[in-house]
């Protein structure tokens, strides 16, 4: 299967940890899901290891959200296809903290 | 002439005030990290270019920052802070049993002996060490398996390992201090950790002389005299002459012996500095007066240090990791608020000045005093 270009929005707190500014375009090769889509963009910025997913179990961590297609896709299974507008980059990946803290 | 430069990690991120050996005027750059929760910042005191910062955060985690230029440019280093083996159970709140789980990292410690080791104590307690500059991580876990461990219970701040002390010529020889469980020490490098709580009384527990337990707030040494410890408990502070094996209160004419920062001087072993707080309940200073309080002979008698500290309607904290000394000639006291003060006495108490007025809550004060 060929590398897909997907994008990826970070909030700003993982733009600077990873100095990124925008959007990020990830080369994702086989199946475009959360997993192989994080596995990416951690290998990429390793800074980020550890502050989206839990670096012993590669679980969500429980204030981040994951968004797509004006979806939440937080709780979907990590391995499950995202979007198919996201595997051809015509829409983004969006990785946020939730509201908390008023 | 010599510098300062004193690392300040605050609620919403990390400042570096810097200063000549005068400690008149200073500059201070940040916010760095800014957001984050900058729980402490401390240089290497064999190569002070190297500085590490734990920056943390209930949304993303815990990140681990290292400088080699003294603080301009900062990277990412490790952050996989995996208890070893099965992680087990200790009490909650309430006695009831819970598993052990990472947190953050509360103290960074790097080491008096080698310049790529650093140690970090964190919670849920547990040391981890380093001996590549943070690259990696690994538990020190013989402290975590300690017999006593499911009876560790977390304080009001965390089941936190806050204070980690290394004996100024026995590299193998290391103390940490956890709160609510007390104090620990090890001769073998971390392998094997024995409890030092021996004299430590402490109301809160069903059985006030308990081996652990106790809410230990910070202890800390004199290099020309190791085997001498301090310690600010929740209530009352001690001293041990015998290397934590027995300890006794030294709390004297204090007007409160609530507190958490406790430090010596840097020139002279029997001088010691605490900062008394009202009370467990309130969290602030008796009769709104900030002091700092000194005793010239290793505690009992206390003398008052108040001018150019707040004397009226002051309500702040002075947490556990927010006081320091640098090693100037005339050895300088640093004491960092809850309120956003950064205090500084340039004559070993005597008198102090604001370096800074309006940080974010401050969270851990260190000091470099630089060729």
């Amino acid at each position: 299967m060929s590398a897909s270009t997907v994008r990826v929005v970070l909030p700003g707190h993982l733009r600077a940890l990873a100095r990124v500014s925008g959007e990020v375009a990830l080369e994702v090769d086989g199946p475009i899901t959360q997993r192989t889509v994080l596995d990416g963009l951690e290998a990429r910025y390793p800074a980020l290891r550890g502050t989206i997913r839990d670096r012993a179990d590669a679980r969500r961590r429980p204030f981040v959200r994951f968004f797509a297609c004006e979806l939440d896709l937080s709780h979907e299974p990590p391995d499950d296809p995202l979007p198919e507008a996201v595997a051809r980059g015509q829409e983004p990946f969006i990785v946020l903290g939730a509201m908390a803290g008023g | 002439m010599a510098a300062t430069r004193v690392l300040v990690g605050t609620r919403k991120g990390a400042f570096i005030l810097a200063s000549d050996e005068r400690r008149r005027d200073w500059s201070v750059t940040g916010p760095l990290f800014a957001g984050w929760e900058i729980y402490h910042v401390k240089g290497s005191p064999l190569d002070p270019e190297r500085i590490y910062a734990s920056q943390s955060g209930g949304w993303f985690g815990q990140v681990i920052q290292r400088s080699d230029d003294g603080g301009l440019t900062w990277q990412a280093v490790d952050n996989d802070f995996r208890y070893d083996g099965v992680a087990g159970e200790h009490q909650w709140y309430d006695g009831s049993m819970r598993p052990w789980s990472f947190t953050r990292v509360w103290h960074l410690e790097p080491s008096l002996h080698d310049r790529d080791t650093v140690y970090a104590g964190v919670e849920d307690a547990a040391l981890f060490k380093s001996t590549d500059a943070g690259a990696s991580w690994s538990e020190l876990s013989g402290l975590r398996q300690h017999d006593t461990g499911p009876q560790w219970q977390p304080g009001a701040g965390g089941l936190c390992l806050h204070t980690v002390l290394e004996h100024p010529s026995d590299p193998a020889r290391l103390y940490v201090a956890i709160s609510a469980a007390g104090v620990f020490r090890t001769s073998d490098g971390g392998l094997t950790w024995q409890p030092i709580n021996k004299g430590l009384r402490s109301g809160e527990l069903p059985d006030a002389d308990r081996e652990v337990g106790h809410c230990v707030h910070r202890i800390d040494l004199h290099p020309a005299a190791p085997d001498v410890l301090y310690m600010q408990k929740h209530w009352d502070v001690m001293r041990s002459d015998d290397a934590g094996d027995s300890w006794h209160e030294v709390s004297g004419n204090l007007p409160s012996d609530f507190g958490f920062p406790i430090a010596v001087h840097a020139h002279e072993p029997r001088t010691v500095y605490v900062v008394p707080i009202r009370s467990d309940e309130t969290h602030y200073p008796p009769e709104g007066r900030l002091r700092v309080y000194r005793s010239r002979s290793g505690g009992d008698a206390w003398e008052a240090l108040t001018e150019g500290l707040p004397q009226e309607h002051c309500y702040v904290n002075v947490l556990r990791d927010a006081m320091a000394v640098d090693h100037h000639e005339s050895c300088g006291i640093y004491v960092g608020t809850t309120g956003g003060q950064v205090y500084c006495s340039p004559d070993s108490g005597d008198s102090w000045t604001a370096i800074v007025r309006d940080l974010p809550a401050v969270l851990s004060v260190e000091v470099q005093t630089l060729p």
